[in-house]
């Protein structure tokens, strides 16, 4: 009873308004739509994938042309990741620090993937750099074609992470280096890259998790041959559409703990990032 | 001084090449390739009937996503920020979870959920509705794809405003729907915008998820992304590519107003006070 009295007044300001604020009530409904909406299906796939047991399963989630699909699409995943980090950083950087004209038009340009349709980001390499290339230059039916369809799309996650912690980046410390002699490739390799570091990484831990599922814009670049060319979300179409509903689910799980073990990794990242700042 | 100069050049050069071939030639190219044939081919590939119902599909799509998903984030954005402690992280999860999973993986597990022998077969059956290869399984899948974008934006900003403001309504006497319509509201209205435009571009475009619940029948099932891709598949360049150019100026003014949004955004987080 002292105890209630004593915190009553000076903790619970937030507790007090939940209540009253019907919380509970409009929580739990949020709570059951979002089981109903996400979980429910979800675990729908996890019950069907592992239908006939475990064997099965494994069987199904690692036959010869899942394997190969795994392999490219991590593979390309992680290039597409890692050309990211490089790429996205040197655009924060022009962003943040240079100044031309057009800048702002550039600035705008950046969020173009996060607009633009999957399907129609892939339509639109294939204009320019398809069959009937009109600069001749022709990626379709190849890896590279891939590669840079997964660019297109994840473009912007690298670059937004970084953006802001380069704002806020205090260039006391750059100019107190080069007073001191250090010349600007040390700079930028010894105080400027410790600072983005875990900003870098988280953009392109997303990058890399957005790049496993990418479905729309690789289905039309490549002829997505089995054990060749074909990418793991789109084998998992191929499967569902020729009703092998089985193997479908248990690539399909497969595929999703990829995807969460990339944001259990990013969501690490961001803590880790956190307490640096701190 | 002069190396440091010359080593900024280059990288601007480069990014303005890299994000040239990327981003804007390809976009340019895909109205020149739509209009190959001259404008009157894509205009008739663009008002055929197939065409029509397949946009007609997508705004109706978007048109229940859109709001049911901004009335949902922005309870989800109070809860994760403003609800009881011990909820925050395994609801935060679950908010998030959509952006990991793959669309297609979404699209198989409705299938399995409302198909043949799936959980919700026999209830969604007696109650005489058709969910899979039709417009609800269409906007299952696309408010399970663009539910987390209105809550990651707007629980930032709850967090960054505090519970003054609110708590100092409340002790002027104000119910909490007038606290939060009063004050919380105008608050954040700003990245409720912010995140409404993000979800409705995500909704316009959704392909992989609505492609596999859809059964993909032209004039009835096909959203313009769907459509897109069968046009492609079956060698009509001219009328993936006009409904290509349809979609890409949905999204140059998607781009606009995200623009626009996150100035205002920005706006709005400066003018909150400090802590």
């Amino acid at each position: 009873m002292a105890e209630a009295a004593a915190t009553l007044p000076v903790r619970s300001p937030r507790a007090v308004p939940w209540r009253r604020a019907g919380g509970p009530l409009a929580g739990g409904i949020a709570v059951l739509w979002l089981s109903l909406v996400v979980l429910l299906p979800l675990a729908a796939l996890t019950s069907s994938a592992f239908d006939d047991g475990l064997g099965a399963f494994w069987h199904q989630a690692t036959s010869e042309r899942a394997i190969a699909a795994f392999k490219l699409t991590l593979g390309l995943s992680a290039a597409a990741a890692a050309i990211n980090a490089v790429v996205g950083t040197a655009i924060a950087w022009v962003l943040v620090r240079d100044s031309f004209r057009g800048k702002r038009l550039v600035e705008g340009v950046i969020d173009l993937p996060f607009a633009m349709p999957t399907i129609v980001a892939g339509l639109t390499l294939l204009a320019i750099y398809g069959s009937k290339s009109p600069v001749g230059i022709d990626i379709s039916y190849t890896r590279a074609g891939l590669l840079v369809a997964l660019l297109f799309v994840t473009l912007p996650f690298v670059v937004r992470a970084v953006q802001p912690v380069l704002l806020d980046f205090d260039a006391d410390a750059e100019a107190a280096a080069a007073s001191l002699g250090a010349g600007p490739l040390t700079i930028a390799r010894r105080i400027i890259l410790p600072v983005l570091r875990p900003a870098i990484l988280s953009g392109a831990a997303l990058a890399f998790a957005r790049a496993l599922g990418e479905f729309g814009a690789v289905v039309l670049i490549t002829d997505n041959q089995p054990y060749h060319s074909e990418y793991a979300s789109v084998l998992i179409f191929s499967q569902q559409e020729s009703s092998t509903a089985a193997s479908a689910a248990a690539v399909s799980v497969a595929l999703l703990v990829l995807s969460l073990v990339a944001l259990v990794a990013l969501e690490y990242l961001e803590r880790r990032s956190v307490r640096h700042d701190d | 001084m002069t190396t440091e100069r010359r080593g900024l050049l280059a990288m601007r050069a480069f990014v303005l090449v890299y994000l040239t071939l990327l981003l804007v030639l390809p976009v340019i190219f895909v109205f020149r390739q739509a209009f190959v044939d001259g404008f009157g081919a894509a205009w008739t590939a663009i008002t055929s009937s197939a065409a029509l119902d397949a946009l007609g599909q997508t705004l109706l799509v978007a048109a229940i996503a859109v709001p049911a998903n901004t009335v949902l984030g922005i309870g989800l954005a109070l809860l994760l920020a403003r609800g009881p402690r011990w909820l925050r992280a395994p609801l935060g999860a679950v908010v998030s979870l959509p952006l990991a999973v793959p669309p297609v993986v979404i699209g198989v597990s409705l299938l399995l959920l409302f198909g043949r022998h799936g959980w919700l077969e026999g209830p969604t059956a007696s109650l005489g509705l058709t969910i899979l290869f039709s417009w609800p399984g269409m906007t299952l899948a696309t408010i399970f794809i663009s539910l987390p974008f209105v809550a990651r934006e707007v629980v930032p900003l709850l967090r960054e405003l505090g519970t003054e403001q609110e708590d100092a309504a409340r002790t002027l006497g104000a119910g909490s729907w007038q606290t939060f319509r009063r004050v919380t509201f105008p608050a954040i209205r700003p990245a409720i915008a912010y995140g409404v435009v993000l979800t409705t571009a995500r909704a316009i475009g959704e392909f992989g998820a609505v492609s596999v619940v859809s059964g993909r029948f032209v004039g009835q099932t096909q959203t313009l992304p769907v459509f897109i891709q069968n046009r492609e598949d079956n060698l009509d360049p001219v009328a993936a590519y006009a409904a290509a150019v349809v979609l890409a100026i949905i999204a140059l003014l998607v781009l606009a107003l995200m623009i626009r949004f996150q100035q205002r955004k920005e706006t709005a987080w400066r003018s909150t006070p400090a802590v």
